[in-house]
């Protein structure tokens, strides 16, 4: 019986909400809401250098595709607890999902920014506009549906709080379902992110154009969801000094590292199959970048390579962020680095542009801040100290 | 790392479920442009570059100046934009002596919307913004429907669709063959008013058989070339020395056939043309959509399992919770 509950019930922190840190987060957020002000009043290439050659910058790339696998931390958490049953990682549930439930709720406010006609966006819903064989509409719909199931599947974390025990039971009988969702949805709309590039053909350097495409970035989202919670687990542990759950971060560690070695091996047989070898060695950026990526995917496999490894806080800190970095690369690549569509073209965000993506960053971080400290989110420190390091 | 073969072996079922009840489904071929299609057929060997077509693409389009040079005085569109749905480009080479001369020659093209018989920039657009019209395939746009997202921009194989992202209130700007002109009884104004029938309008049946006896033309000899609309003959043809043709309708296989055909005496490399696939990207993204989607079966065979294994095992998760309490 692998589902054994010894773990601590989750508990509010509690504590001060003005802090150091917390300030210069508000501050962050103030100034993209600037921005966005001047955005919304005289167009997107007022604040942005996106173009009609690269007309999706970093808002779509950062924001969305990016910002939504760095938040498959609940994802790959309820995949290893509720679907491959090991119940021993259930206490990493809630504070995973909360962190996603931001990233995600954000990935889809930030939408909203780099619509050019936002006030539209509802047609993509509506049946008649919607259109069903848009990669596009798939991911808007999987991604929304998967907002709306992570607060439901969050709200017993509310509910505790609030006492209301009968509401809870009731959502306890057809949880199950939420939860099926929340693995199906997400392993939808994760890959078929990776499937928006197929229609842009030719356009995308044969080092990203696969039809396995979304099968890479599902992958990579599962792992990335595995290194996100490592990497949370750590900052919060240092940021609101608690015990390290050492144990169970290390076995997690593991089961990353399948993962990733099954991806390496994806991603290179279908290169080698596509007869896409002989562009891996040509002299140009696209080479490089492609390289540092999947250095960047190699390194968790070497730095984690011995148990003792897998058991030393910084290193596996350390493979997390190239973990991280990896599937942020994979993703810059294939949809900024490796596109193309003529002569004459060229894109790098712009400093307004690179701040609004950090004010949805900070904007994340706080709301984390704001409610552990004030729902039970994070396991009860008196017994994990216990629990972590028997 | 404790997984039991028995709980990987429920995991894997589940994942393989999603890939084994996508594998069957039919791939979807190229579309096929409707039989009373309208084109246009560009022949960069009988453009003169007088951009006559761009001045007129402009007024009747209601589009406003464009300007790329300092006094502002007069449009000067560089390229197809937020503001220029028609533009004539011009290759150069060498001492630029020659018209319709790869090496130290020029030749001209004109980039405007191809009008595709399978479009990706409507199987791009998620709200049915970008459509293709049954009868007369013109890719239409509705800004009215857009959100903005501007996937038809990043997915177009031409860089057609344009964006205006200097406004607060944007669209996107193609060329839609002047379908608001139709019911009026017009063409395609830049057809219309092409003085040597560079730009011809008409279906592209009829304007297919024309390439063909262009290319069947000897070089040097003189012939005469429609103008204006092939179908009605509203203008007087134009009498020309043939040129010496690539042996290539560009838009006749490409991404599965457009309703805009080209023939030059330039590679249609060196004129800015990609060279392209015959099978559409449309249907290559629609095909691995439909395997992944299609009605819905995949989806709803994984969820059954995904709900099945998650409804064992959130049980034993209330029961502990309970005890606990």
């Amino acid at each position: 019986m692998s589902a054994s509950h010894n773990h601590p019930a989750p508990a509010p922190l509690g504590g001060s909400f003005v802090t150091p840190t917390t300030v210069i987060l508000a501050l962050l957020v103030a100034i993209a809401g600037v921005i966005m002000l001047v955005r919304f009043f005289f167009g997107l290439g007022a604040v942005t250098n996106i173009n009609d050659g690269y007309p999706w910058g970093i808002w779509v790339v950062y924001d969305v595709v990016i910002g939504s696998a760095f938040a498959c931390g609940g994802y790959s958490v309820a995949l290893l607890v509720y679907i491959f049953n090991k119940g021993e990682y259930h206490p990493m549930v809630r504070p995973a999902l909360l962190a996603s439930l931001f990233g995600y709720t954000l990935a889809g406010a930030g939408v909203m920014l780099d619509l050019g006609r936002y006030w539209n966006f509802w047609h993509i819903f509506w049946p008649g506009y919607a259109q069903v064989n848009s990669v596009m509409f798939e991911v808007a719909v999987c991604i929304t549906a998967y907002i709306v199931v992570m607060w439901i599947e969050f709200s017993p974390a509310f509910l505790e709080k609030f006492g209301m025990k009968n509401v809870k039971r009731k959502l306890n009988k057809f949880l199950f379902l939420i939860i099926a969702l929340g693995v199906l949805l997400p392993s939808m709309h994760q890959s078929s992110l990776g499937s928006l590039l197929v229609v842009f053909g030719y356009q995308i350097h044969p080092l990203w154009q696969t039809m396995l495409l979304p099968l890479l970035f599902l992958m990579t989202a599962l792992a990335i969801g595995f290194a996100v919670v490592i990497f949370e687990a750590c900052l919060s542990s240092s940021g609101f000094k608690r015990p390290l759950e050492m144990q169970l971060l290390g076995k997690l560690s593991k089961v990353m590292l399948w993962m990733l070695t099954a991806y390496l091996i994806v991603r290179f047989v279908d290169l080698i199959v596509r007869g896409a070898v002989g562009s891996m060695f040509e002299l140009r950026i696209e080479t490089l970048m492609f390289w540092i990526e999947n250095a960047l995917f190699i390194a968790p496999l070497v730095i984690l390579a011995s148990p003792q490894s897998r058991r030393n806080p910084s290193k596996l800190f350390i493979a997390a962020v190239c973990l991280m970095l990896a599937g942020f690369l994979l993703r810059i690549d294939s949809f900024l680095v490796g596109y193309e569509t003529g002569p004459g073209w060229h894109y790098f965000p712009s400093v307004p542009e690179i701040m609004v993506s950090i004010g949805m960053i900070a904007l994340e971080i706080l709301g984390y801040i704001a409610l552990v400290r004030y729902l039970p989110i994070l396991p009860g420190t008196t017994e994990s100290a216990i629990a972590g390091n028997k | 790392m404790s997984i039991s073969r028995r709980d990987f072996l429920k995991g894997a079922l589940a994942g393989g479920s999603l890939l084994a009840a996508g594998a069957p489904a039919e791939a979807r071929e190229n579309k096929v442009m409707p039989g009373e299609a309208l084109g246009l057929l560009y022949d960069s060997t009988l453009c003169i570059g007088c951009k006559a077509c761009v001045s007129a693409c402009k007024e009747v389009n209601d589009m406003p100046p464009e300007f790329s040079t300092e006094d502002h005085l007069w449009d000067t569109p560089l390229d197809i934009s937020g503001k220029t749905l028609n533009v004539i480009k011009v290759y150069q080479n060498g001492t630029a002596e020659n018209k319709d001369s790869e090496i130290d020659g020029f030749a001209f093209m004109k980039v405007s919307c191809l009008h595709c018989a399978d479009p990706s920039c409507v199987s791009a657009c998620p709200v049915s913004a970008m459509t293709k019209d049954p009868v007369t395939g013109i890719v239409g746009y509705d800004k009215d429907v857009c959100i903005g997202c501007r996937y038809c921009v990043a997915a177009c194989p031409f860089g057609v669709p344009r964006f205006q992202y200097d406004k607060a209130i944007p669209q996107i700007s193609k060329c839609q063959l002047c379908r608001q002109r139709i019911p009026e009884g017009k063409y395609a104004a830049c057809a219309q008013v092409c003085p040597t029938g560079a730009t011809l309008y008409g279906k592209v049946k009829d304007l297919h058989a024309e390439s063909q006896r262009r290319l069947a033309m000897k070089p040097g000899e003189y012939a005469t070339f429609p103008r204006g609309n092939i179908n009605t003959h509203d203008q007087s043809p134009h009498t020309a020395k043939a040129a010496k043709y690539i042996p290539h309708i560009y838009g006749e296989k490409e991404v599965g056939g457009t309703q805009m055909l080209k023939l030059s005496a330039v590679p249609f490399d060196k004129l800015g043309m990609p060279t392209l696939p015959d099978q559409s990207f449309a249907s290559k993204s629609e095909t691995l959509q439909h395997t992944l989607y299609g009605g819905l079966i995949a989806p709803l065979a994984f969820l059954g399992v995904l709900s099945f294994v998650a409804k064992r095992n959130v049980k034993h998760d209330d029961d502990a919770n309970d005890e606990k309490k």
